[in-house]
């Protein structure tokens, strides 16, 4: 039986590595010894993220090298996110994410939702083609602090606006904080749709997220 | 013993005012150069926002030395006047070479301008197996005398299965031959080339699809090459083995940037090998143009 430490430390490197299978094993048998989920996930799995992405950002890993170090975290999370909601630990934040309607590139979008997951968001990704009322909907239903919207293609980008237009309509303007990124969006783009903020990469997507939550709460005492 | 009757290999020629290229299967691949895009790049896009295209003039130089038979202009500028700039900008290229282009906009009033200040015989880039795209964008094709690009895909997903890519590949040339008046030949099939880092089991599901687009529509085919390497280490490397693969699974062109002599050169070199460099003549054609320029 491995010592506390050793699962910490077990979890950060096999994360790291993207072993999903062993990362899920020692989850498990961290419980069984009765660690703190919490202490899984922030004292190993967000660390180990972090690093993934850092060393995406210098160029040091590749797409899927994130992509299995963010299955490997996923796989964990399913088992801890039950436990952590009973406990009542906050996430940093909830954020929910697609690529509008009438775009079906991915791949971006999922590198963000992974460097947003190892920073401690939870994010539930709505997909592809996220038609607006699917957005309302989720939003109601899972009430995030943060929505992004995804969009690769010039001709689908115009779809920001039509998401605005529903957050608008549905009353749920004020309620969430925007975000918009994709190839080709600008910081100027995302200013004429009126979102409340954009990143042109991963890391910086973290950064902005954290930053506009941080401004947001300032703003409205809890 | 006889298998399948193979559909008969059509050929897609495209014009500028002066010259034709032809692509075709058992013949040289067709290097259609990608970088007159604004996408990713923000000084052209501020340039070209503000109405200053002479960016061109230095990207079309570059792919026409790099060995471009076909030239991909994108004028995807956000917040701008799509359909101007790139009228404008095939006006422009017309003056710069007489290579045919090829144009890309996913804007259908764009590709109409663009269509209508050309002068020859453009591929169209590019339209996808929806109702809707087909109803925009084939009547363009048919009334400028154009050849277009078709993607394989729906409104609900990239297929990720052959049979459905097949499916949907059958559809829009039934769409655009019946319905429009379009010859099948002038169809160029996008067999959608998705990035091995995202998923490694992918390339083998591109591959069986141009196969089998070859030999049941003997359609030509084209896709995005660098796409294939996104995300990874040694980009290059990784297309210079691909795009062979790819010809002998039944690619005849790829959207491609002409500036990376290591792909093109493996392109070169897969011609030969694949028998659509008759005695070799262009492949030592251009061994003895690199030993000129080395004098």
């Amino acid at each position: 039986m491995s010592t506390p430490e050793e699962i910490l430390q077990g979890l950060y490197d096999d994360t790291l590595v993207g072993n999903a299978p062993r990362v899920l094993e020692l989850t498990h048998e961290g419980l069984e010894l009765g660690m703190e989920p919490q202490s899984m996930l922030f004292d190993a799995l967000i660390p180990s993220l972090e690093e993934v992405g850092a060393r995406f950002e210098r160029g040091d890993f590749f797409v899927p090298e994130m992509l299995i170090a963010g299955r490997a975290m996923a796989g964990a999370m399913e088992v801890l996110r039950p436990l952590l909601a009973e406990t009542g630990v906050e996430t940093v934040g909830t954020f929910v994410m697609g690529t509008v309607k009438g775009d079906v590139h991915d791949i971006g979008k999922n590198l963000v939702n992974i460097m947003l997951e190892g920073a401690g968001f939870e994010v539930i990704d709505l997909g592809v083609q996220v038609a607006p009322e699917k957005f309302i909907a989720a939003i109601e239903e899972h009430h995030p602090d943060i929505v992004g919207f995804s969009a690769f293609l010039t001709t689908t980008m115009p779809m920001f606006k039509a998401n605005m237009n529903a957050l608008e309509k549905a009353g749920l303007r004020d309620s969430v904080i925007v975000m918009v990124g994709g190839a080709p969006v600008t910081q100027e783009y995302a200013d004429a749709v009126g979102a409340d903020g954009y990143a042109a990469d991963a890391s910086a997507t973290v950064k902005r997220a954290k930053a506009l939550l941080q401004e947001r709460r300032a703003k409205v005492p809890a | 013993m006889s298998g399948p009757v193979r559909a008969t290999p059509k050929e897609t020629v495209l014009r500028s005012a002066s010259r034709e290229v032809v692509i075709g299967h058992g013949r040289r691949f067709c290097l259609i150069g990608e970088r007159i895009n604004p996408t990713g790049r923000r000084i052209f896009q501020e340039q070209l926002r503000s109405g200053d295209l002479s960016a061109i003039e230095r990207d079309v130089k570059a792919q026409v030395e790099g060995g471009a038979d076909v030239l991909d202009i994108n004028m995807g500028v956000p917040l701008t006047d799509e359909a101007d700039l790139l009228e404008r900008a095939i006006r422009m290229v017309q003056g710069l070479t007489d290579l045919p282009v090829c144009i890309d906009s996913s804007v259908v009033e764009a590709l109409e301008a663009g269509l209508a200040a050309y002068e020859g015989r453009a591929l169209v880039n590019s339209v996808t197996a929806e109702d809707e795209r087909l109803a925009q964008v084939l009547p363009l094709v048919k009334k400028y005398d154009a050849a277009v690009i078709a993607l394989p895909n729906d409104a609900d997903e990239i297929p990720m299965e052959a049979d459905k890519r097949l499916v949907l590949t059958g559809k829009i040339i039934d769409v655009a031959t019946k319905e429009y008046g379009i010859d099948a030949a002038d169809i160029v099939i996008d067999p959608l080339a998705m990035p091995i880092g995202a998923d490694t089991s992918m390339v083998t599901t591109t591959l069986e699809t141009m196969q089998r687009v070859r030999d049941e529509f003997g359609v030509n085919m084209t896709c995005g090459a660098s796409n294939v390497s996104f995300g990874m280490p040694a980009r290059h490397t990784l297309g210079a083995a691909y795009l062979p693969i790819a010809m002998y699974a039944g690619l005849t062109s790829a959207i491609m940037d002409a500036r990376t002599p290591q792909i093109v050169d493996a392109v070169k070199a897969a011609d030969l090998l694949l028998n659509h460099d008759e005695w070799g003549m262009a492949w030592i054609a251009a061994h003895r143009a690199r030993q000129a320029e080395a004098v």
